[in-house]
């Protein structure tokens, strides 16, 4: 079970907590729990909840993260859980040093938590609440039995990423223009052209006139949208329009409560990660590590920070780049002047002695997320000093490569795989689809294909929700294609797009 | 102490065998199903275990990445991390996962998915080796055996009673008294040792298909006989006209051109057992696989011979597996079966192909000898 910090922790900690307060970090009440690897392991498991409700995958996330333990091949130094108050867990058995860079990296985050708009929305409760969330999940498990609610979250997850990570910062307003077509709409069934007011009854009966506005109304009925635009948050449609089961509905809206819960961390793990590295590396390098200390410090530091070829370290990306930001907002490295400057010496020498570097990230750490942040700040000099490049799979050679190394494309590629976290963007379309109740949904397809036989299973899971068959329009080799799936049959037909 | 997520990991584990199980048929025919085998785990590659969702495929994404290299430069293997963090199988399995069982349970599910019946002890509990359990703690003892965690407590005990402990200064200095050693008694335990001998006929004949068949029904022979022995030795005959013996690699690796003498390998079979394996302290499976292909009905005389008197008293079974091939005439299975088919410790079987292993499998260890 977790441990409170021995009291030489619990100095350090104070000591620590005093040096982030120093350089200006906000964060909320940050509570240090002490556990064995086994437990980091299993807390990991459940995504930083040890109270999360039953299911094989976090045994299955278990069972790779004790693995990776055991084989020395990976470690959890740290593990910090937005909410207030903060929740971070150390590991019993790591040194002092390892300790202390811990828990100046987790103020960072907490920081990050506490300021940046992307989690202004979450939940701070969260903890109370993933309790609950189980507590629930296992009562329809007593009630309903393990198999059938299970199976149902296995086909729920398989939609967990279906949905509108914006949608908790937009307030929607009844659209005014489609009010007035509603008006214009109702004043239409008059009936033929009567010459004569003495023929009226005759020509347009009543009767007639009646059946007429009925069918209007149907036509009107139908021709309404459902939904009225199309909506990328599925899993809400799902819950208000599927014929689901009180206790599925139930697990439903838990999945996408949390679903919504960790969307913002995936939104910002690039800021995140180097928000908190940047504060390690300034704490423990301006004030708390004693010099016996540096080797090993520098040691789990470049550890962290490591790069391999294929993939992008969001800790080494995003410290990098906050010290980029800082220095050039110190430097003055920025605006109208400086853009329109082309004299490479001028500009490597570059420095109006603003200072205004500490300031700058501390906004930016509000207002930004992964993709704005990169969007904003990266910069050609940072990405060529940063040796940014493109990779592919060469089909012909079976292997990766490196395919380019031009700002540009680097700057793209990596925007395109934060947007919508690298998934492919999918809406509901219609949920009367043929006029036959049955759903189709949207791939926006932005030039990649989606996997096909896992669409296949979505689909074939998403029915067994919908109840009625599910359909989706996408694109396979720049052809339109619309999969569906009927309950027992994947069929597939070309569409013109 | 047990940890929540306990169940959930047993219940993970539960599905994976599940998900073994119902696709033991493919694991079994497929040699190649079966990955990177250890000491006593094997990983094998589980087809949708993963949760399926909307997702490009991942060769059309590639991505960004940092570090040296030119422009067309290579990134090696391992470089790219395909998916979201779980490892990839090969080939088919793109998108399975790969989870480590243990043979032990390997051979569990085999058992419980075939039905077979657990082997009976023929040599019962006569062999007994002794074992060195650490059961206890004593006050005295070698340094080696120091019981570090006992020995601290036992110190910090004392030092708090004494009052000269400081929560500060957490320093604990243990005395002569305070140390603890672990103390071990000798066990008796029933030694149940057992040995395969296998036998394969290489001769021109034996092509690499039926060879494969060899390997794929060896290993699970192999897996099944270790879950129920302890101590499990294999021995490899190779033979054509003339028998010897090899190591596993040559064994299945060895092509010879030539005629067939079954003889031979029987006549080596009976020398190795009466030198190296009594009766009394071993339970002995030959297993002898061929097209049934021999050179004359002289030397399956001699065979015959040569099983009645020397081989099949002494062993737990004999089994003899013929593996269809173009140019075997398929006679020896028939001459074995009218002559000591009615024999309890014989099993035949015929394994026509790969799909054939599955019931070959049974028809040898289905008889729990």
């Amino acid at each position: 079970m977790p441990k409170s910090l021995t009291p030489r922790l619990a100095a350090l900690r104070d000591e620590i907590h005093g040096y982030a307060k120093e350089f200006g970090l906000d964060f909320f009440d940050t509570i240090f729990e002490m556990v064995s690897y086994d437990e980091m392991n299993m807390v990991a498991a459940y995504g930083g909840f040890p109270t999360r409700y039953p299911h094989w995958r976090w045994g299955m996330e278990y069972e790779q993260l004790a693995k990776g333990y055991e084989y020395g091949l990976s470690k959890i130094y740290e593990l910090v859980i937005n909410n207030d108050p903060c929740y971070a867990y150390l590991m019993e058995s790591n040194p002092e040093v390892d300790q202390k860079l811990v828990m100046a990296h987790v103020y960072g985050h907490c920081d990050f938590f506490k300021n940046n708009f992307s989690f202004r929305h979450t939940n701070r409760r969260m903890i109370d609440d993933m309790a609950n969330h189980a507590t629930r999940v296992r009562r329809w498990v007593d009630k309903i039995g393990v198999e059938k609610v299970e199976d149902f979250i296995d086909r729920t997850l398989s939609l967990e990423n279906l949905i509108d990570q914006h949608s908790p910062h937009i307030r929607r307003n009844p659209d005014p223009r489609r009010a007035e077509e509603e008006v214009k709409a109702n004043e239409r069934v008059e009936g033929f052209k009567v010459g004569r007011e003495y023929m009226r009854g005759f020509i347009n009966p009543s009767e007639f006139l009646d059946s007429q506005r009925k069918r209007v109304e149907d036509e009107k009925q139908r021709a309404k949208k459902f939904p009225e635009r199309p909506q990328r948050d599925v899993l809400l449609f799902l819950l208000e329009h599927a014929p689901l089961e009180p206790w599925e509905s139930d697990i439903l809206a838990i999945l996408r409560d949390e679903a919504y819960y960790f969307a913002p961390q995936g939104q910002t793990k690039i800021m995140n990660e180097g928000w908190a590295s940047y504060w390690h590396s300034t704490i423990m390098t301006r004030r708390a590590l004693k010099d016996d200390e540096i080797i090993d410090y520098a040691d789990h530091h470049s550890g962290t920070m490591g790069t391999r070829p294929g993939a992008i370290n969001p800790y080494k990306l995003g410290i990098e780049l906050w010290r980029d930001i800082e220095d050039r907002w110190n430097k003055g490295k920025f605006g109208k002047e400086w853009d329109e400057c082309d004299d490479l010496r001028a500009r490597r020498n570059w420095d109006k002695k603003l200072g205004a570097g500490r300031e700058k990230i501390f906004e930016v750490r509000k207002h930004y997320n992964d993709i704005t942040f990169i969007d904003t700040f990266l910069t050609a000099e940072f990405a060529q000093e940063q040796k940014l490049f493109v990779y592919g799979f060469n089909d012909k050679r079976n292997s990766w490569e490196i395919l380019d190394r031009e700002f540009r494309k680097v700057k793209s590629k990596l925007l395109q795989g934060l947007t919508n976290f690298g998934q492919p963007i999918i809406e509901v379309v219609d949920g009367n689809h043929e006029n036959r109740g049955e759903l189709l949904l949207a791939h926006k397809h932005d030039g990649q294909d989606l996997k096909g036989d896992y669409a296949r299973e979505t689909l074939r899971n998403l029915q067994s929700l919908w109840r009625r068959p599910v359909c989706i329009v996408t694109r396979y080799d720049n052809k339109g294609v619309l999969l569906r799936f009927d309950g027992t049959n994947h069929t597939e037909k070309k569409v013109e797009l | 102490m047990t940890l929540k997520i306990h169940q959930d990991h047993s219940r993970f584990k539960q599905i994976v065998r599940g998900k073994i199980k119902a696709n033991l048929r493919k694991y079994v025919q497929k040699g190649e199903m079966l990955g990177k085998k250890g000491k006593d785990a094997i990983s094998i590659p589980i087809p949708f275990i993963d949760i399926p969702r909307f997702k490009y495929g991942h060769k059309e994404q590639g991505g960004v990445g940092q570090g040296d290299g030119e422009v067309g430069q290579q990134l090696g293997p391992g470089a790219v991390e395909p998916g979201e963090g779980h490892q990839a199988g090969q080939g088919e399995g793109d998108h399975a996962l790969e989870v480590d069982v243990t043979l032990d349970e390997l051979a569990q599910i085999l058992g419980e998915e075939l039905q077979l019946p657990n082997i009976e002890r023929r040599q019962n509990e006569k062999i007994v080796t002794q074992k060195i359990r650490y059961t206890g703690i004593n006050t005295t003892g070698p340094e080696s055996l120091r019981h570090f965690k006992r020995t601290y407590k036992q110190a910090l005990r004392r030092q708090i009673a004494a009052g000269t402990y400081d929560p500060n200064r957490p320093i604990i200095v243990p005395m002569r008294e305070d140390r603890r050693y672990r103390s071990y008694k000798l066990q008796n335990l029933p030694e149940t040792n057992a040995v395969i001998i296998y036998m394969m006929d290489v001769s021109g004949s034996m092509g690499d298909e039926q060879k494969e068949i060899v390997r794929i029904e060896s290993f699970w022979l192999d897996t099944w006989l270790r879950h129920q022995y302890k101590g499990l030795e294999s021995r490899y005959i190779i033979h054509d006209a003339v028998a010897r013996e090899v190591d596993r690699d040559t064994f299945f690796h060895t092509r010879e051109s030539g005629g067939t003498m079954i003889s031979s390998a029987y006549k080596l079979c009976r020398d190795i057992i009466l030198a190296d394996y009594p009766k009394s302290a071993w339970n002995i499976y030959p297993f002898h696989f061929s097209d049934g292909d021999n050179w004359s009905a002289d030397d399956t005389r001699q065979c015959i011979e040569m099983l009645r008197n020397d081989v099949l008293p002494n062993v737990n079974q004999f089994a003899y597996g013929q593996v269809e091939s173009p140019y075997g005439s398929g006679q020896f299975i028939k001459d074995l079966r009218e002559a000591v088919g009615d024999s309890p410790n014989v099993a035949l079987s015929e394994i026509a192909d790969k799909d054939a292993i599955y019931a070959s499998i049974k028809d040898f260890l289905g008889k729990g000898r």
